[in-house]
């Protein structure tokens, strides 16, 4: 288990004071003229060493990503994106750190945007999170007014001006490029890539956009060394990460924990076991609700990391844990995802479009048992046609989850077909 | 210049370019619903997938640029499963009412199912079905059809300018359409109609009317205004359906307004269809040989200072040609191609035409535009200099003199009239300035600035501006005239301007009401003043029966510009020729050889027989004629007669766009258009 004395996010609870002061008292803020002292080239490759992969979902490798953004100034400003538009269902881990712990972002923003050059820094946050946003919102006001960012940030001769900006609550809006068309007041769309944003991204300038944990994290490993952060989780998984676990347990919570960790081991450490004992657990959906299912004899297991989790056909995504006992409807369960899907699909491309319409309709019937067994085979198959056809990844995480459902829970759908076809031939 | 292999065969291409070009480059035919190559990129349709080595997914080649050692594949049974399965969405929401809509056969949704598409729907739900949106006269919009490319939206934004349609709701319920309730208030709203892939937006006038396999297609020219855009006229038997855009890049690219493609349904109303003679102040039909001899009697034996004829704006050039022989034989110098009066003349080429050229405007880094309304004098010139302003991110600065309009972009108003525009000359003008650090300024001056009384003067300050400003320098010229008649740059290159002593429209019309002049040949004439002919003996020929025929004494029917194969120069001076769609209704006759055989009855044969004897004459008299669809660089020399110029403010040519010229007139589509874009505005009650 964790130390307490390794925890980066140490008043997550908010048992303590989200402001300045205390955040202070906690460590935040302290040094960080000396850290941006040492140079953007040493920040990089102190990412870098660190091993830390963005916490948004995809683990791209932080360092990597910033090394991208352009070291000489094509006469466009650079900027950094901070991505809290939280909204994968399951996940709330995000949304602790802006509201109880918002200083440890504002200072990562300032020592990410100093790494890549970025004057300026906007956070884009989602509308439904009010009270976060108003956190965050005090923590920036008060950092201004500390000198900490702003002009001459932290007396480092950086000027930097941190913006949050709120959104109004669309799911795509995540997704990093429809995240840059809203903040620029279009419509929420992803736009196609290339050009990626580090090339043309917010009004057309390198971007890069950052998960908040990502950033949020950046201050202490700073502080403390890349090495500090290897020593966590596996190779290629390194680092401490906010899980978020739901559902069927005991105690829901969000802790901060080793990467790496069993996930067994997570949700009874933490969250005192599955509703009724580990033998009542029927699946977990690991990585927020866009990753497929995993089964019992899996879960007894599996490591919660990026590569582990990929080996079992799933994903850290994330690592929004879904727990389900044997009380859940499986079937439905998914399907309210697949509604949840067909509800945020922007409209833009075909396949997502009309395909996430079609599997709810599909989905819906299963959970009756109103259909054929062909039809399984046919689900499966548009699954197909929409993963990887789209312009982002909004298709893949809609038909993942049903991609789970059917490799592990064919025959729960198959009795439900035939108790149907059995109850209307009566 | 990257290099990159497709389906084995390697290609080069211009750098820039996409994966879907270079596809193409390759002799492989990629389907596609979104892209549309004058359009932005959008990559929403997921049509064109293909295989890209190293690349995990299928990649959108529409909107993936091609780079060096590529390897692609567009045969690949991941490609053609990708390709099977976009197809398949598109079709479970289509209604897949192909029999009862006016897209079949002519649908890139239809065709590319026939390729993509499974033989049976797997799709057991209910469709999604989308109310329809109200765009106007124009366009008619069946909107469950739509499989929401987006190419309207791009259209309407990047090309017409008018920012009203979009994509609102999302995901399965996005409907694309008008933001607000509008129709959509853009002189090229008709082109939505040839991009839309499918039979989501249709034209409203050709609703039901014929299937695109029953038409016969005929290449010719628009004569609605002096831009002489490229069509294609559709006709099924002896009625004209419709008319298409046709591509040239020099021209209209592929766009046209929609009087020109619209105005067209003008044509099956107030035809004349034979000819008529004035018996006892009443026009009574006649044969052609009791025209023919009322013609004969009246002239014969009439000095020909006392004949005069003035020329209307949509005469095709073997017309013009055959009138000025004619006039010459019975010795009258009074002709005239400007019945507005507008004072240019035939000295220099370069003083009449658009110098520039209608493509050359993508050259340009500057534009003052004195007494013209783009917008409804030429609005394929207008998207011109639109796409000019965003190939160059808003530094293609344009400034007006003359009334205030809305280009759809952004722009400087200078000033109403002469004033402001020798304040330009004189560099008191701000932006003088502008003129002054562009490269390649240029200007286009209007009817609105030349038919008018000091419309010299005018000309005369317009081209010392162009020489203060060094518009015209090397290969560049940047003086420009812009006309608003189809017929009148052909025929100032054919010299239909009065004589030696001869008179000007203005002049024959005064001399007529005092009956100094005594008969008038009108051909298809109708925008002069009629009552100062009332004591002469006036000829109508045209095929319209608008103010002239009300006026005239002997009618002799031609034929519309469908109706015959005709030669036309826009106002680039660009020499064109159209085909004859369908032959002239009723009795009405090819309009040069009417000349021609009126000419034998009056004693005074034509040297010509044939239409080719025609345009042999006309390259005699000028050998611009000799060069088709180029364009000339045309001599710079002295015109203009300096002089003062009145107060007034410059008034464009054109009050209402949807209604110019008789067949327009006629035409009911654009009445519509009158009552729903023009009435109520400041224009409409001018008119």
């Amino acid at each position: 288990m964790l130390q307490d004395k390794d925890r980066i996010f140490t008043n997550l609870y908010g048992y303590q004071d989200f402001g300045l002061k205390a955040a202070q008292k906690r460590g935040n803020w302290d040094g960080t003229k000396a850290l941006l002292d040492k140079g953007r080239d040493w920040i990089i490759s102190e990412m870098k060493s660190s091993g830390l992969r963005g916490r948004g979902g995809a683990g791209f490798p932080t360092g990597l990503k910033w090394s991208f953004m352009p070291k000489e100034s094509d006469g466009r400003p650079s900027y950094l994106v901070v991505n809290a538009d939280e909204g994968e269902p399951g996940t709330c881990k995000d949304r602790e750190i802006m509201r109880n712990d918002p200083h440890t972002l504002v200072e990562g923003c300032l020592l990410a945007s100093f790494a890549m050059g970025a004057h300026a820094a906007y956070i884009y946050i989602r509308g439904e999170f009010y009270n976060e946003a108003s956190n965050l919102q005090q923590a920036i006001d008060q950092a201004y007014e500390a000198g900490l960012i702003g002009k001459n940030a932290c007396g480092s001769g950086w000027d930097f001006d941190l913006y949050l900006h709120l959104g109004a609550g669309a799911y795509i809006c995540g997704e990093e490029t429809a995240l840059i068309e809203s903040l620029e007041g279009k419509k929420g769309q992803p736009r196609l890539k290339p050009p990626f944003p580090a090339n043309a991204g917010l009004y057309g300038c390198p971007t890069t956009v950052n998960n908040v944990e990502s950033i949020a994290v950046v201050p202490e490993i700073l502080r403390r060394g890349g090495s500090w952060f290897t020593s966590f989780g596996r190779e290629n998984n390194h680092g401490t990460k906010l899980f978020g676990i739901s559902g069927h347990v005991n105690q829901p919570c969000t802790v901060e924990e080793a990467m790496s960790i069993p996930l067994r081991e997570l949700i009874e450490k933490h969250c005192g076991g599955v509703r009724g004992g580990w033998d009542n657990l029927l699946a977990v959906i690991p990585g927020g609700s866009s990753v497929p299912l995993l089964t019992k004899d899996v879960c007894d297991t599996v490591l919660m990391d990026f590569d582990a989790l990929r080996e079992v056909g799933s994903g850290l995504g994330t690592a929004a844990v879904i727990v389900m006992d044997k009380s859940t409807d499986i079937v439905y369960a998914i399907a309210r995802l697949s509604e949840f899907y067909k509800h945020e699909s922007c409209g833009q491309c075909t396949p997502c479009r009309e395909g996430t319409g079609w599997m709810m309709r599909m989905m819906q019937r299963m959970v009756r048992g109103e259909a054929t067994l062909e039809e399984i085979d046919l689900l499966w198959e548009v699954t197909k046609q929409v993963e990887g056809h789209t312009i982002c990844a909004l298709g893949d995480a809609a038909a993942w989850p049903i991609q789970g459902l059917i490799r592990n829970f064919r025959p729960e759908m198959e009795r439900r077909i035939k108790e149907y076809r059995a109850r209307i031939a009566a | 210049m990257p290099k990159l292999t497709v389906d084995g065969i390697e290609v080069e291409v211009a750098p820039g370019a996409t994966v879907l070009q270079a596809c193409e480059e390759a002799g492989k035919e990629i389907p596609r619903f979104c892209y549309h190559e004058r359009l932005s990129i959008a990559g929403n349709c997921r049509m064109c997938l293909v295989e890209m080595e190293r690349a995990p997914k299928p990649v959108a080649s529409c909107a993936m640029p091609a780079a060096d050692g590529m390897v692609i594949k567009t045969d690949s049974d991941l490609v053609k499963k990708a390709r099977n399965g976009v197809m398949e969405f598109l079709l479970i929401n289509h209604p897949l009412d192909c029999p009862i809509c006016d897209q079949g056969g002519e649908c890139d949704l239809q065709d590319q199912a026939m390729a993509y598409g499974f033989d049976s729907s797997r799709y057991d739900e209910v469709k999604r079905s989308v109310k329809d949106k109200e765009l106007g006269p124009i366009v008619k919009t069946i909107m469950t059809r739509c499989i929401h490319c987006t190419r309207c939206v791009r259209f309407s934004e990047e090309v017409a300018g008018v920012p009203t349609m979009g994509a609102v709701y999302r995901g399965e319920e996005t409907e694309v359409g008008p933001y607000i309730e509008a129709s959509i208030n853009s002189e090229l709203s008709g082109n939505l109609v040839d991009l839309c892939p499918v039979g989501a937006l249709t034209s409203k006038p050709y609703a039901f009317t014929a299937r695109s396999w029953e038409l016969k297609k005929t290449d010719s020219i628009d004569v609605m205004d002096a831009v002489g855009s490229n069509i294609r006229i559709d006709a099924r038997g002896p009625e004209v359906m419709r008319v298409l855009p046709r591509l040239n890049e020099d021209v209209n690219e592929e766009w046209i307004s929609d009087k020109t493609r619209y105005a067209i349904d003008g044509l099956k109303r107030q035809r004349l269809d034979r000819p008529y003679v004035r018996v006892d102040g009443k026009l009574k039909a006649a044969s052609w040989d009791e025209a023919f001899a009322a013609i004969q009697a009246k002239l014969s034996g009439l000095s020909g200072k006392k004949i005069a004829a003035i020329v209307g704006d949509t005469v095709d050039c073997e017309s013009m040609t055959a009138l000025k022989d004619l006039m010459g034989k019975l010795g009258s110098p009074h002709i005239d191609c400007r019945q507005d009066g507008a004072k240019i003349g035939t000295e220099a080429r370069g003083s009449y035409i658009f110098n520039t050229t209608i493509a050359g405007i993508e050259e340009a880094d500057a534009c003052l535009i004195i007494g013209a309304n783009l917008r409804k004098e030429a609005p394929i010139i207008n998207s011109r200099l639109r796409k000019r302003w965003k190939q160059t991110a808003g530094a293609f600065k344009v400034a007006m003199i003359g009334e205030s309009w809305d280009p759809t972009f952004k722009h400087d108003y200078l000033g109403a009239g002469p004033e402001t525009l020798k304040d330009v000359l004189d560099g008191k003008n701000a932006f003088a300035k502008v003129l002054e650090a562009a490269q390649k300024p240029m200007i286009i001056i209007g009817m609105g600035g030349l038919a008018r009384e000091d419309g010299d003067a005018v000309l005369a300050t317009a081209r010392a501006i162009a020489d203060k400003f060094g518009m015209v320098v090397g290969e560049w010229n940047g003086f420009n005239v812009l006309h608003s008649a189809a017929a009148r740059v052909g025929g100032l290159d054919l010299g239909l301007v009065p004589g030696k002593g001869g008179l000007a429209t203005q002049e024959i019309l005064d001399a007529a009401a005092k009956g100094k002049i005594e008969a008038v040949y009108l051909l298809a004439a109708d925008e002069i003043d009629m009552s100062k002919l009332e004591k002469a003996f006036v000829i109508y020929q045209g095929c319209m029966g608008d103010a002239g025929a009300q006026a005239a004494d002997v009618i002799l029917p031609g034929a519309a510009y469908t109706e015959k194969n005709g030669t036309y120069v826009n106002t680039e001076g660009r020499v064109q020729q159209g085909w004859r769609a369908v032959f002239p209704v009723g009795e009405a006759k090819e309009d040069w050889a009417i000349l021609r055989a009126l000419s034998a009855v009056l004693g005074q044969t034509l040297p010509y027989d044939t239409l080719d004897d025609v345009r042999t004459r006309m390259i005699a008299i000028n050998d611009v004629f000799a060069g088709l669809n180029v364009t000339r660089k045309a001599e710079w020399s002295d015109f203009g007669v300096a002089g003062d110029m009145k107060p007034e403010g410059f008034v464009s040519a054109v009050r209402n766009f949807y209604m110019t010229d008789p067949i327009s007139r006629a035409s009911v589509t654009m009445a519509k258009c009158t009552e729903a874009f023009v009435s109520g505005t400041a224009e409409g009650k001018v008119a």
